[in-house]
């Protein structure tokens, strides 16, 4: 047997003599690992992303939601709860005064509208916070104030922009002070954020515009809160708070129209939805990664017809049937791994690219993944060409035309 | 002195797909000593490339003995004909069979490969081969760049870089014109004087008669061996 190293430089060389056969073969599992790169840094991104935001909320949070979370709406309740959420002011209140181990109860609402200043304006999240909300997820000013309770008990038309909202519409300018328009109504700017949470997932999270709660209830005509967030002392109180706020949502609401949820029942649930996707994504670059490797068998038996008085020359100058072997099996694997190794980098460079616009997380388990089944691939694919090959007689081989 | 290659009986058949038999070679005995330059002559479908084939353990008989400096050959396994091949036979074939679009160098250097030699090792042997055969300046040539005669000395070329006991010529002027024929086969007779043993097969009678002795075959039996 000749050493590895040395079949490996003959398997490099013919296939260089090939090169565009050999690109063009690599394409399948170029494109079946790209694919895998990019797709699982997509879902990994969206995961990270959501427990982000979630965590933003900080620790010991429970969630009230409207409508029935989990089962069949699923997720996909929240989305439009603004316009069916039955909770209120009013409830917020009576959990506040449900007293230990409570201790903060805020709410939110958010909706979405155009921002404009001198001409400039951005269409854009507006999130309406109570003031306990605010220091729920931690917000704070990097220039003028934040708005207080007092500003939201009188519903005072003020406004705080996002770090990155600010720039788009004042520019290099001061906006603290100046008058904004949102949904026709005049704001005036008395703060601009620090820099919240992580980048996003389709959306820049710092572009954004907050007001009093009461501010943005009257702005968009709303009587409910789209969320509730109640803080709990520690954790392991979590449950008797979630079951004090069922009891005492439960006199005035019914069952299905809210929920209580703490941070790892929501985000079990999401991730359930997202290893399913990501589960299904895989699936179709598995089955393209299949394709490639019948590629690679296909073109490797034509290549082996090709070269067969290769073959028979190499074996009547000594070439053992396992030296044949291995050259072919060698190169089937080379061609498995250059293509994974191409498909990384542009699966990498894709989900770079795509990370100006939503958040992608490339792990090292998908890179050693798609190497591992490249290799596979080469192996599995390429014994059959490559035994053909080490079984050719000589002396037919060397009269083959 | 005792034979480099012996064969004593040698038949060999050939069955086709219809049960039809062919006798390709009929009992053979034949001794080659070291530094001898034999030709092998007699007309197309004689048995000429089969006994070629049998003399450098590249095919085995049906029936007879085949030795190879004194041990018979005949129950080796693949890889150690494999072995013995690579060691002590150099062929050279009627078509080249370079390896296309790979240089000179890389075509002469390959028997070196399977003998385990180191990269260095193998292009000094390999351009000192084409040297021998007067190619030193293409040695970067791939076939495509070379003459058919060229083409033929790369081969010869790498026939010798093992130093094998025996250089195997099937035919190898059958794709030239007959200047670049002469010159392949002044070039095995300087081989032979330099101390190489030569075996070279052809049907044209005035090629044969170069050699020292030569080998008359006909429907698979030799029919006359004389020295000149
Ligand atoms: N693989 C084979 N199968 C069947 N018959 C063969 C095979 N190889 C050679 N023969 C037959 O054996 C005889 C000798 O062939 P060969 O040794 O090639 O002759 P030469 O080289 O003298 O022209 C011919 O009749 C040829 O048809
Ligand atoms: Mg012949």
């Amino acid at each position: 047997m000749i050493p590895t190293g040395e079949i490996l430089k003959l398997s490099i060389q013919s296939l260089l003599r090939n090169k565009t056969r050999s690109l063009l073969t690599m394409l399948g599992i170029i494109i079946g690992v790209s694919a895998v790169i990019l797709l699982v840094s997509i879902g990994q991104g969206l995961q990270s992303y959501i427990t982000n935001q979630f965590e933003s909320l900080g620790t010991n949070v429970v969630m009230v939601l409207p409508g029935k979370f989990g089962a069949g709406g699923g997720v996909a309740t929240t989305a439009h709860s603004v316009f069916v959420s039955k909770l209120s002011l009013n409830d917020v209140e009576r959990i506040s005064k449900l007293g230990s181990p409570i201790e903060m109860v805020g709410a939110s609402i958010e909706s979405t509208s155009n921002v404009s200043y001198a001409g400039k304006s951005r269409y854009t999240t507006i999130g309406g916070f109570s003031a306990e909300y605010l220091k729920m997820m931690n917000l704070s000013a990097a220039s003028g104030r934040v708005y207080t309770d007092a500003d939201d008990r009188v519903s005072k038309n003020v406004v705080d922009l996002g770090q990155t909202l600010a720039p788009k519409l004042f520019g290099s300018g001061n906006p603290l002070g100046k008058s904004v328009t949102i949904g026709g109504q005049k704001f005036r700017v008395i703060g601009v954020l620090n820099k919240f949470g992580s980048s996003g997932f389709g959306v820049d999270t710092n572009e954004f515009a907050i007001m009093p709660l009461t501010t943005a209830q009257k702005l968009f005509g709303l009587k409910s809160v789209q969320s509730i967030g109640v803080k709990a002392k520690d954790k392991d109180s979590i449950p008797v708070v979630i079951n004090m706020v069922k009891k005492e949502l439960g006199k005035r609401l019914k069952d299905d129209e809210f929920s209580v949820v703490d941070s790892s029942n929501l985000l079990q649930t999401i991730n359930q939805v997202l290893s399913v996707l990501t589960l299904a994504l895989g699936g179709i670059a598995a089955i393209s990664l299949l394709v490639g490797g019948v590629g690679i068998m296909n073109i490797m038996l034509v290549s082996v017809t090709e070269r067969t008085r290769e073959v028979g020359l190499r074996k009547a100058v000594g070439a053992k049937p396992k030296d044949i072997l291995y050259q072919f099996l060698i190169e089937a694997i080379v061609l498995s791994l250059g293509g994974g190794l191409i498909g990384v980098i542009i699966g990498s460079l894709g989900a770079w690219g795509l990370s100006n616009f939503i958040e992608t997380t490339v792990t090292w388990w998908s890179i050693l993944l798609s190497f591992g089944v490249s290799a596979l691939i080469g192996i599995i694919f390429g014994v059959a060409p490559a035994a053909r090959a080490s079984k050719l007689n000589p002396i037919e081989a060397l009269k083959y035309e | 002195m005792a034979s480099l290659i012996s064969l004593s009986k040698v038949t060999k058949t050939y069955r086709l797909d219809g049960g039809v038999e062919v006798q390709a070679l009929r009992g053979i005995d034949l001794k080659i000593k070291e530094k001898e330059f034999v030709s092998i002559i007699g007309p197309s479908g004689s048995g000429k490339s089969t006994l070629m084939h049998i003399i450098g353990i590249l095919d085995s008989p049906s029936t007879g003995l085949v030795e190879l400096e004194g041990k018979n050959v005949g129950k080796l396994p693949e890889e150690k004909l494999a072995e013995l091949r690579n060691k002590h036979i150099g062929f050279v074939f009627q078509a080249f069979n370079l390896l296309p679009r790979t240089s000179a160098l890389d075509n002469v250097e390959l028997p070196l490969i399977y003998s385990g030699v180191s990269a260095t090792e193998r292009i000094r042997r390999a351009e000192e081969a084409l040297k021998i055969v007067g190619l030193a300046e293409r040695m970067n040539h791939t076939p495509a760049q070379l003459s058919g005669g060229q083409q033929q000395r790369v081969a010869i070329a790498r026939a010798l870089i093992t130093k094998p006991s025996l250089i195997l010529a099937d035919e190898p002027t059958g794709n030239l014109d007959s200047k670049a024929g002469d010159e392949i086969v002044s070039l095995l007779k300087e081989l032979n004087a330099k101390g190489n043993t030569i075996v070279l097969v052809t049907h044209e009678l005035e090629i044969a008669k170069k050699a020292k002795r030569i080998v008359q075959m006909k429907d698979g039996v030799i029919i006359s061996d004389k020295k000149i």
